[in-house]
């Protein structure tokens, strides 16, 4: 960490990104519905994360939600699979998961759980395999449609943070206390990378059409490790796979940005994939995006 | 594929078949658990069957600002109906029924049905009136629930009750299912410290007659040839033919 505030705040840059973006829309929904913020009197954005109006006109929609809505084998009407579709839209086009680090409101308390278990250095109270998520997808999908409801919707945590966060008290709380002390005690990084369905959906979303990854020039890399110490989905810093890709592939990246600034020799960045591809066809390894000078490989 | 590999492979399936299976049966169970509360919920109007609206209904909240009264309410988690759905208390704020129906026209996903047009068409639930409790029906002069009702003189109708001679006559409040849509209001303004008239969704408290019950001396019941007697009941009587209509030994 560098001693200087100004270089603490380049290490902190897309930190602080994200912090204002899950924050401001927090903000955003909670203006419009409580102190009735608008736009030539229309409100500027009314509902919550799993269904939202913008200005009144444009339509937003948990894609997932919605899938297992119509799982349930009733249809819902074309405003919300509209909605839905946008949301589809955007995230494919940035990768899925950024959903996870720049707007999903329970990162703010799995990363405060994350941050407390790095200073009172806990230990995997068990050992899952971080593939569960896609059981829980799986689950989550058979059971919308044999039980008739959206079986996630009805029990999930991140729902209820942002209903209690917007809507007002109940024991919701209690759910987002279970899903930060499972963080802190059990296991790490246990909710958003081993449970949590939504983001196994927006990773197998992410997989192919992410636009928006995190380049990696493999010339640069001494394989020093930092970015995997701070990464939330180290098994996304495959370097291997990285150098061949010439990018952070995996759907399972959630874009958080984390690894950028803590790479000493500025070997990772974020790009878009076709640059990359592009980049990499053409035998340009990218160098000349650095200003820091390549530094020889520590064996 | 060796002996060793087959068999740590089919353990493995093995262990995450079960782990779905119990894991998916808890849940299961919660939500079904939950599912089972609803009946004891009064909806927004355009709400379907239960099963209908458990389904569609996103949680998203939005009929909640659409509506100019502050009605609806979200069900927050551990409430007896189920997570983040909307719904109402008559008692605390009724459905003033907006000829517009703000809150349907903000559902997004058709869990308020988008049809329904005529607020009077809404059945959010069904005004009961506990006789015991109610001031009308112990002979005192109440009715404010009649002259609130705001489907005038049709889903409250006050009638005549006449008793024994040396008591006065009761007015007493009746409920018409066909035209209460379950707005509350009766229960909101009812005097009583408990509301003696109140609002629960209907399939808990309506019985069904039967179609093979006649009211004879109602005008649109008349008894016609096509008063047709159970055709598979056989002979009612040996030797007596009961084929026809509206025939039996008491027509011989």
């Amino acid at each position: 960490m560098p001693a200087t505030l100004g270089g603490k705040l380049r290490v902190w840059r897309f930190l602080m990104a994200r912090r204002a973006v899950q924050a401001g829309l927090l903000l955003l929904f909670f203006g419009s519905l409580h102190w009735g913020w608008n736009l030539f009197g229309r409100p500027l954005l009314v509902g919550n994360y799993s269904a939202s109006e913008v200005l009144g006109l444009v339509p937003l929609a948990d894609p997932f939600a919605v899938l297992q809505t119509v799982l349930t084998g009733y249809f819902p009407t074309t405003e919300v699979l509209v909605g839905a579709g946008l949301i589809l839209l955007f995230y494919g086009v940035v990768g899925g998961r950024t959903w996870c680090a720049w707007v999903c409101p329970m990162n703010l308390v799995t990363d405060a759980a994350a941050w407390l278990r790095k200073r009172i250095k806990v230990r995997d109270l068990v050992n899952v395999t971080r593939n569960v998520r896609y059981g829980v997808l799986a689950l989550t999908l058979v059971l919308s449609a044999l039980a008739g409801v959206a079986a996630f919707e009805w029990v999930s945590p991140i729902s209820m943070l942002h209903r209690e966060l917007l809507f007002g008290a109940g024991i919701g709380w209690a759910a987002v206390l279970g899903v930060f002390l499972f963080d802190v005690l059990v296991l790490r990084d246990g909710w958003c990378g081993h449970l949590c369905p939504l983001g196994a959906f927006y990773a197998v979303l992410g997989e192919r059409t992410a636009q928006v990854r995190v380049a990696f020039v493999d010339e640069r890399c001494s394989r020093c490790g930092e970015c995997v110490r701070v990464c939330p989905e180290p098994q996304v810093l495959n370097f291997k796979k990285a150098a061949e890709a010439g990018m952070v592939a995996s759907g399972e990246c959630i874009n958080c940005g984390s690894c950028i600034p803590v790479c000493p020799e500025d070997a990772l960045r974020f790009d878009w994939r076709h640059r990359i591809v592009a980049a990499r066809r053409a035998g340009d390894p990218g160098l000349e995006k650095s200003q820091v000078p390549p530094q020889r490989r520590v064996a | 594929m060796s002996e060793s590999t087959r068999r740590d492979f089919l353990v493995k399936a093995a262990q995450g078949t079960a782990l779905a299976a119990t894991g998916g049966l808890i849940w299961w169970f919660l939500l079904k658990n939950q599912a089972r509360a609803t009946p004891f919920a009064i909806r927004p109007p355009g709400a379907g069957t239960e099963a209908e609206f458990n389904a569609l209904c996103i949680k998203c909240g939005l009929c909640l600002p659409a509506c100019p009264y502050g009605t609806l309410k979200l069900a927050a988690a551990g409430e007896s109906i189920p997570i983040g759905t909307p719904y109402f208390l008559p008692r605390d704020v009724p459905c003033y029924m907006c000829p517009d129906i703000p809150c349907k026209v903000a559902c997004p996903t058709g869990a308020l049905d988008p049809e329904l047009t005529d607020i009077h068409q809404a059945s959010m639930g069904l005004a009961v009136i506990d006789i015991e409790s109610c001031l009308s029906w112990q002979g005192l002069r109440c009715e404010v629930c009649h002259r609130d009702c705001p489907v005038t003189n049709k889903a409250i109708t006050v009638v005549h009750h006449p008793r024994k001679t040396s008591k006065h006559a009761v007015f007493v409040p009746l409920v018409h299912s066909e035209h209460c849509t379950g707005c509350g209001i009766c229960e909101k303004v009812c005097p009583t410290d408990v509301p003696a008239i109140r609002i629960v969704q209907a399939d808990l408290v309506q019985g069904k007659m039967g179609a093979h019950y006649r009211l004879g001396w109602t005008i649109d019941t008349p008894i016609t040839q096509e008063f047709v007697p159970a055709q598979e009941a056989g002979p009612v009587r040996p030797g007596v033919d009961t084929t026809g209509a509206g025939v039996d030994y008491l027509n011989d």
